[in-house]
């Protein structure tokens, strides 16, 4: 009877442990391509990309006991990624460039600078887009990638990036202004 | 211009992050506002071309098949639990069996208590306990050759309270042994002789293991030479273990 019990308990923490990693492979393993397209925006190599998700799945398999369950692991995950970025090298020359923000500096962009006509995008114009993604700085492309590519939430940008909501909107409008500017047909183009 | 209040949220409006009833105005005015609207298209249209634009990278199959196997990783550590409780469970067996070992050795060991101590008592019974009647150690040890598969010697009885009445064969365990009988003040005391590892569960034999509680004699039991000796009978352990010194001493 002793035995039994003791081997009940022994299968009941094997399970819970082996439901842990379950779990987090479950949780972990969907954002992967996210995880891995967003290195690339940030580091803008493909090597070093390939690296800072590495060592984000295994900073976030590590520290998984410190993740909160019912909580947000998806802004958990990219808070992991985006802090290892920083702390790399790329990542420190790139933080160099970050923006002070002030909060409820909001821009309001003059309806003359933009009209539908002076950029309407044609499905060519993908490779325009892109390069106008690199030229941004790195606070306002990432805040550009998460709520456009990774259609997350202000509040979720808010949690992934540290920041309080009205910075992200903030750096929203501003980036968006700045890739509007980049859009916009230049005079050589006719 | 009156729009300007309303474009400067027109991107919150278009991520879908102002409040409802706001959400709801906002459509209302765009849906009337050809300035608005127009700009609303502009913007979703970028909104989407970042979106494409945006989806660029695509991991290889190695990365994903690395990272895939830096999760399962965590089995690595299970392994280790794994082993942890292998060697726990083992642990548990082993303890398992020892104690089980231990029971079986006891019970076998009582069991053979018990078993001399019945030879004892049907011995005394017995209308003819002794098969070689003599008080002389130099007549029944001779007595035992040829009929038991090994020797052993006789103490010598002078300056003590012991006499010797006889010997008889004895069985145990299906070995024959030597039972020899001694009287001290009315009280007969049986020593008997077997070789031990003829014996069944001979290792767990400890040394001068004394009667155990549930039987009416005194005993006293122990290893010399291969043989184990037993001295049984109703005398006090004093005279039980005189007797067997005296049996030590002559071997």
């Amino acid at each position: 009877m002793a035995i039994n019990d003791r081997r009940l308990v022994y299968s009941s923490v094997v399970s819970e442990t082996s439901l842990r990693l379950e779990s987090f492979e479950q949780l972990a393993l969907p954002h992967f391509e996210g995880l891995y397209n967003f290195a690339c925006w940030l580091t803008q190599d493909r090597q070093e990309a390939e690296d800072l998700v590495q060592e984000t799945y295994a900073k976030a398999l590590k520290g998984f006991s410190s993740f909160r369950q019912g909580t947000n692991f998806r802004a958990w995950i990219y808070k992991i990624l985006r802090n290892t970025f920083l702390t790399s090298r790329t990542g420190l020359k790139a933080s160099a460039t970050m923006p002070i923000d002030v909060e409820g500096e909001e821009e309001v962009l003059p309806t003359t600078e933009e009209t539908p006509e002076s950029i309407l995008l044609q499905r060519s114009d993908w490779q325009r887009v892109q390069q106008a993604m690199e030229q941004l700085p790195v606070a306002y492309r990432e805040v550009l990638l998460l709520c456009e590519v990774e259609e997350m939430s202000y509040q979720e940008i808010s949690a992934t990036l540290g920041i309080p909501i009205g910075t992200v909107m903030s750096r929203l409008s501003r980036a968006r202004k700045m890739l509007r500017a980049q859009l916009r047909p230049g005079p050589q183009e006719g | 211009m009156g729009c300007d209040s309303w474009k400067a949220e027109l991107d919150t409006y278009l991520d879908g992050e102002l409040p409802e009833e706001e959400m709801r105005a906002f459509d209302a005015h765009v849906r009337g506002c050809p300035s608005c609207s127009a700009d609303a298209l502009t913007r979703v249209q970028v909104k989407r071309a970042i979106r494409v634009a945006g989806k660029r990278f695509t991991p290889t199959a190695d990365l994903r098949k690395r990272i895939q196997k830096s999760i399962a990783a965590p089995p690595q550590r299970s392994f280790g639990l794994r082993w942890t409780l292998a060697a726990a469970t083992a642990v548990v067996l082993v303890v398992g069996w020892l104690a089980a070992s231990y029971m079986v050795s006891r019970s076998g060991r009582d069991q053979i208590y018990s078993e001399i101590a019945d030879l004892h008592v049907a011995t005394m019974a017995s209308s003819s306990p002794v098969d070689v009647v003599s008080t002389d150690r130099h007549t029944v040890k001779p007595w035992f050759q040829g009929r038991i598969p090994f020797a052993f010697n006789l103490p010598e009885l002078q300056n003590t309270e012991f006499s010797l009445l006889g010997g008889r064969m004895a069985y145990l365990d299906q070995t024959p042994g030597a039972h020899l009988i001694y009287d001290i003040r009315k009280h007969h005391i049986s020593v008997l002789v077997f070789q031990e590892r003829s014996m069944k569960l001979s290792a767990s034999w400890g040394e001068n293991v004394l009667s155990p509680k549930n039987l009416p004699f005194n005993m006293e039991t122990w290893n010399q030479g291969g043989l184990r000796y037993f001295v049984i009978g109703d005398a006090n352990a004093t005279d039980i273990d005189n007797l067997a010194k005296l049996f030590k001493a002559a071997s």
